[in-house]
């Protein structure tokens, strides 16, 4: 019985998972573009907006499901990597702008004018290109997440201690970020973009676009983490999260798997902030405040960690709840109902909403089956943290 | 001379090694001696330094002196748990470890020799080989029943019978084994006993334990530990015969 | 005995509190030489044509009369109160009363013409002032005057000053103003063109020991024509005083440090316990530091309402207070969710994370977002200087609270009985629990110790930052590189540990930058827990690592 790594990984719930987003990414812009606004089906591009970020924010979820509910690793610093990738792609859309700045500067954009600059710096050059821009996207969070990673991993840095440590990551990177003689635009960060591979990014039509190629990488996201989770890698993974010295002694090099899925999630976390700068318009260093990767485990924590779905639905429906609180009078309140999220959820719903409604599921068909699970006590069994035992099929 | 000697004809070898935590000696120049193929019993009461010569012996703790010797070549000192593990060093833990969210066969399909790279996980599928191997070895430790189920749903005794079949999965030529049958029922323990001595049958064997019951049905050579040094080896007769080791160990 | 009229001018100067200069015109009236008198008139010519060279000559002229009037018409033209007329061709001085005198005489004026306005200065002026009163108050009975006028003497380098100067140095007692006068009369003589080549040197001699950046400036500007052995001279002591200041400077770095390290150490000190003891990383910590700031400002807000003369006693009340709120609050969060998520402290992570949040809000929607004014008690306020260094009463204050805070912290592990069962938990949970020590009645103490310990924090932090609700945000990154670099489970790693990041963040900075120097200690922290991954002072053994 040999089953092709894909076929193994999309099981009944994956597949329809992957349909929606496919399906949402068609139909929503469809309905966007082609249906008149005074139809019911209409969807207005302010929502078209709103959910294209959302989408961006999901696949970030996704990132940090990947980490840390397979493997263990909390990073409070996956924002970094988010806006990395989004930074590359501002640099990208800042060196489009070209003559139509302010300055009309045609190499240098606005803020290096203001700041007296001459010369483009080495590192800007070649964001002019959206191929090179692309890479950087993948490769600037790649190549810090595996340096960094590196020196954590091989150290055996775990638990809170990796957190912390990948929060001051973070936070670091904001000091730098901050400041004007960096390169990056300071506080301001890069903004005014005008378009993106000749597009307007401000056009009905690219931004429907854009909504439908974050569905796209969202999707893409979700079939590379099934696939992994679903191998024989992710049951290490999982081996490593509950037991890793055991794993250790089994000959498994655990530095390695953990570098492994942290790159690997690093990038998708890079690619996710480049879809979100062109349709926010703006990318700015409180993009890597510790507070935003914080917030983003959380979505990841009311979805259900280890559930992948989860992930990315906790990351829509908190934010959809941020946008609904942040916007009414009820603003003034929106951090008490984000603070009260982070002890609920930790307090009563460890599993998350996915991870709850799995486990469920579980229950009723062990119960139709009494045999299967007879004295199902131990504590460890009991949470509701995945188990490879039901992320893969039966056999 | 008789030390090369020794060298050679032990799988593993230890020579002076020595620990120290803070100050507090746990191992105090031990030297111990394990032919290929033996059996062997390691006792001794609580801080003799039983658990650290484990750690010192798969990488986990570094020695601040002292040499230990693999099959006579590989120095253990060097390498990592990893590297140990590689080369044919198993262990099972004093507290059971199991991957509890997996299921019983998915531990023993983790433990499987086999590629370890991230590569060749990520790329692995399941063979008939596998499975065949996965079978029997659920045969030798008596979990076939019990395969579908998840690790952590076991009873005490089943987890360490299914560490000891994740340590048969590794193919490894010595085992360590920590106390295999704390906490077992007097029938789990006999069964453990048989167990280990099937194992023995082609691989080495360490075994760490307290019970002197068990000790005794296993019938090997024993030796006793204190104070992070030997002070008595030999049969179980002559160590329980021995004065220092009912003074420190056994009691009068 | 002065005549009637004048002792009524005398009873109103002095009724004014002006004694020096009633004194000066007794001594007028008693025998001003006619030819003192002479010259005086002279140079107060020169202030007629009211053009900036002229003035400035004759403000150098008139100091040279050694008139007793002099010091008051120079004083005059400083304030703007010397006056002349351009018809009578005459000076007039407005003295601080009001009434119009004759410069020449120091008498009222029979008749004030019209056309009197003042004598203008500009900065050229302004210096030739200074040069003229550094040399004519050297001899002043007022000490303050006479180290002001030796600092002006050192300032201007004027040669006109040196006789006085020299008498100055002979009759000084003062040993401060007289090295002051030695200063000064070797900066003069330094800059002296036709001073020789001995003295020059002798000169250089005396500003290195002073070693200030103000020697440092002379040493290195010395006017053309200067001999060349003497500026090699000047070099070398130079050379000297720079590398001297620049270990001053490194001192002055060291003490910044110090007092960041304390205030490191007084943020990271219960999160160090509380991580020790428990496991449990608290990201509301911060928020206890502001809990305690924000009682620090209650506290003085009704002290200011009620009983003002309390205000220096505000922070010792407000210590207790802070220590309790704090304390009270972490007792409740961990009775009401930490104790629920042992065995998880990723997730203690998040939940007292959304409880900062809370804490955060709840303080904003309380006393508003913006920054509050806690003053600080007289005791705390001002400054004195050591060697080259200006240390300041609140962060000396800071240090000596902290290390007391520390070292109370201490005997209570080492010698109560809650002390010896927290260190009894930290080691080994499991065997704690097995001993019979409530582990989690240990728990919720230490939590509400380490939140308490916060608490102080927070009244040290209303001393020297801004009261805000973020206040705690900005220092619980820090507070956790302290613990990291540190190691778990002993105090003295984190007090080596806030000390050590404290130094090193100030030393780099004037190398870095603030943030630069920020960004490189978190790099280094990185690369650190490499080699050490628990950190400076790591418990070892079996136990921990299980």
């Amino acid at each position: 019985m040999t089953l092709s790594p894909l076929t193994q990984a999309l099981n009944r719930g994956a597949i329809a998972f992957i349909l929606l987003l496919a399906a949402i990414g068609v139909i929503v812009p469809i309905l966007n573009l082609l249906v008149p606004p005074s139809s019911p089906f209409h969807v207005s591009s302010y929502y078209v907006a709103l959910f294209g970020k959302y989408l961006c924010y999901a696949l970030l979820a996704l990132s940090i499901d990947l980490i840390w509910g397979y493997c263990g690793i909390l990073s409070l610093g996956h924002g970094a990597f988010f806006a990395l990738g989004g930074y590359a792609m501002g640099m990208y859309l800042m060196r489009q702008i070209g003559g139509r700045g302010v300055y009309a500067n045609p190499i240098l954009p606005d803020f290096m004018v203001f700041l007296n600059w001459t010369e483009l710096p080495l590192y800007w050059y070649g964001f002019q290109s959206f191929p090179y821009a692309i890479l950087m996207v993948l490769l600037v969070p790649g190549v810090l997440a595996f340096v960094f990673g590196w020196f954590a991993f091989r150290s055996r840095v775990t638990g809170v201690y990796l957190s912390i440590i990948t929060q001051a990551l973070t936070f670091a990177l904001m000091l730098a970020f901050f400041r004007n003689n960096f390169g990056f635009g300071g506080n301001n960060g890069l903004t005014d973009f005008k378009d993106i591979l000749g597009f307007n990014v401000q056009a009905q039509g690219t931004r429907a676009a854009l909504f439908g190629i974050s569905a796209f990488a969202l999707l893409i996201g979700y079939v590379i983490c099934r696939v992994i989770v679903t191998s024989k890698l992710g049951m290490v993974l999982v081996a490593i999260r509950d037991a890793e010295t055991r794993t250790r002694f089994l000959g498994y090099r655990v530095e390695s798997y953990k570098l492994f899925v942290f790159t690997l999630s690093a990038c998708m976390a890079g690619v996710a902030g480049a879809l979100y700068v062109p349709q926010v318009g703006i990318i700015n260093p409180s993009e890597f405040s510790p507070a935003n990767s914080i917030e983003a485990v959380i979505w990841v924590a009311v979805g259900g960690r280890g559930t992948l779905i989860g992930a990315a639905l906790g990351a829509v429906v908190v934010n959809y709840a941020k946008t609904y609180f942040t916007s009414g009078f009820l603003a003034p309140y929106w951090l008490f109902v984000l603070g009260g999220l982070f002890v609920a959820v930790t307090l009563f719903l460890p599993r998350g909403i996915v991870g709850t409604i799995n486990y469920w599921m579980e229950r009723r068909r062990d119960k139709a089956m009494p045999a299967a699970r007879p004295d199902a006590d131990s504590a460890a069994a009991e949470d509701g943290v995945a188990s490879a035992a039901t992320a893969r099929p039966a056999k | 001379m008789e030390r090369n000697e020794k060298i050679a004809t032990s799988l593993l070898y230890l020579n002076g090694v020595s620990v120290s935590f803070d100050g507090f000696k746990a191992l105090n120049n031990l030297s111990l001696a394990v032919e290929n193929g033996e059996m062997r019993a390691i006792i001794g009461p609580n801080g003799a330094g039983k658990t650290t010569m484990m750690d010192v012996i798969t990488g986990k703790t570094r020695p601040n002196a002292g040499d230990v010797l693999f099959g006579g070549i590989s120095d253990l000192t060097k390498l990592d748990e990893t590297q140990i593990a590689e080369l044919g060093i198993g262990r099972k833990f004093q507290k059971p470890t199991v991957f509890e969210m997996h299921t019983v066969e998915d531990n023993i399909l983790l433990a499987l020799k086999a590629d370890r790279r991230v590569r060749g996980t990520l790329f692995w599928t399941e063979t008939a080989e596998a499975e065949t191997r996965i079978n029997s070895i659920l045969e030798i430790v008596r979990l076939k029943h019990v395969r579908e189920r998840v690790a952590g749903s076991l009873s005490h005794g089943q987890k360490q019978w299914l560490e000891i079949g994740m340590l048969l999965a590794q193919e490894p030529k010595l085992l360590l084994v920590d106390e295999p049958v704390a906490g077992m029922t007097d029938a789990e323990t006999r069964q453990t006993a048989e167990l280990l001595k099937e194992i023995n049958r082609d691989k080495t064997v360490v075994v760490v334990e307290h019970d002197m019951t068990f000790v005794r049905d296993l019938g090997v050579k024993v030796t006793c530990l204190h104070e992070g040094t030997v002070i008595a080896e030999g049969t179980i007769d002559q160590v329980s015969a021995n004065e220092r080791v009912i003074e420190v160990y056994l009691g009068r | 005995m002065p005549p009637a009229p004048c002792r009524g001018l005398m009873m109103r100067c002095l009724r004014n509190g002006f004694l020096s200069f009633a004194v000066m015109v007794w001594v007028v009236l008693l025998g001003t030489s006619a030819a003192q008198a002479q010259d005086l008139e002279k140079a107060l010519a020169g202030f007629i044509a009211d053009n900036f060279a002229d003035t400035d000559s004759a403000t150098a002229a008139v100091a040279k009369t050694g008139s007793p009037l002099a010091i008051s018409i120079i004083e005059a033209l400083q304030d703007g109160r010397l006056l002349f007329s351009g018809e009578q061709k005459q000076v007039f001085l407005r003295n601080r009363a009001g009434a119009v005198l004759d410069a020449a005489t120091g008498k009222p004026a029979a008749n004030v013409p019209a056309d009197l306005s003042p004598v203008r200065v500009n900065n050229r002026v302004r210096r030739a002032i200074d040069a003229a009163l550094g040399g004519l108050t050297l001899l002043s009975p007022d000490p303050t005057r006479r180290l002001d006028a030796a600092r002006a003497v050192f300032k201007s380098k004027d040669p006109a000053a040196l006789p006085a100067l020299l008498a100055a140095i002979e009759k000084e007692t003062n040993p401060t103003i007289r090295q002051a006068l030695t200063e000064a009369h070797a900066a003069v003589v330094l800059f002296q063109a036709d001073a020789s080549e001995a003295a020059k040197i002798q000169a250089i001699g005396v500003l290195r020991q002073r070693g200030d950046q103000d020697a440092l400036a002379l040493l290195s500007s010395l006017p053309d024509g200067t001999p060349d052995g003497v500026k090699r001279t000047a070099q070398d002591a130079a050379g000297a005083i720079q590398t001297n200041l620049a270990m001053w400077g490194g001192v002055q770095n060291v003490w910044y440090g110090l007092s960041l390290g304390s205030v490191l150490l007084l943020a990271a000190i219960g999160l160090a316990i509380t991580f020790g003891v428990m496991g449990v990383i608290n990201m509301a910590h911060g928020e206890m530091v502001m809990l305690g700031a924000y009682t620090t400002f209650v506290v003085q807000e009704l002290i200011r309402a009620h009983n003002p003369a309390l205000f220096d006693y505000s922070l010792l009340i407000a210590i207790p207070l802070a220590f309790f709120v704090a304390g009270f609050v972490g007792i409740l969060i961990e009775r009401g969710v930490i104790r629920f998520l042992y065995g998880r402290p990723l997730e203690t992570l998040l939940a007292t994370w959304g409880i900062s949040l809370i804490l955060q809000q709840a303080v904003r929607t309380g006393f508003g977002p913006t920054n509050k004014d806690v003053g600080n008690p007289s005791w705390m306020s001002g400054a004195f200087e050591v060697g080259y260094i200006t240390v300041t009463y609140n962060r000396l204050w800071i240090i000596v609270f902290t290390m007391t805070v520390f070292f109370l912290l201490l005997a209570l592990l080492r010698f109560t009985h809650l002390g010896l069962e927290m260190r009894a938990v930290t080691q080994n949970r499991a065997m704690a629990a097995s001993m019979g020590i409530r582990t989690s009645r240990v728990d919720a103490l230490t939590f509400g110790l380490g939140s308490g310990i916060a608490g102080l924090a927070g009244v040290a932090l209303s001393q020297i930052d801004n009261v805000s609700p973020n206040l705690g945000q900005g220092y619980i990154i820090d507070s956790f590189m302290v613990v990291v670099f540190g190691g778990v489970g002993n105090l003295w790693g984190t007090l080596v540990g806030a000390f050590t990041l404290g130094i090193a963040n100030k030393l780099l900075e004037p190398y870095a930058g603030a943030v630069l120097a920020k960004i490189a200690i978190l790099v280094l922290i990185i690369l650190f827990i490499q080699k050490r991954p628990r950190g400076l002072f790591a418990l070892k053994g079996r136990a921990v690592e299980a």
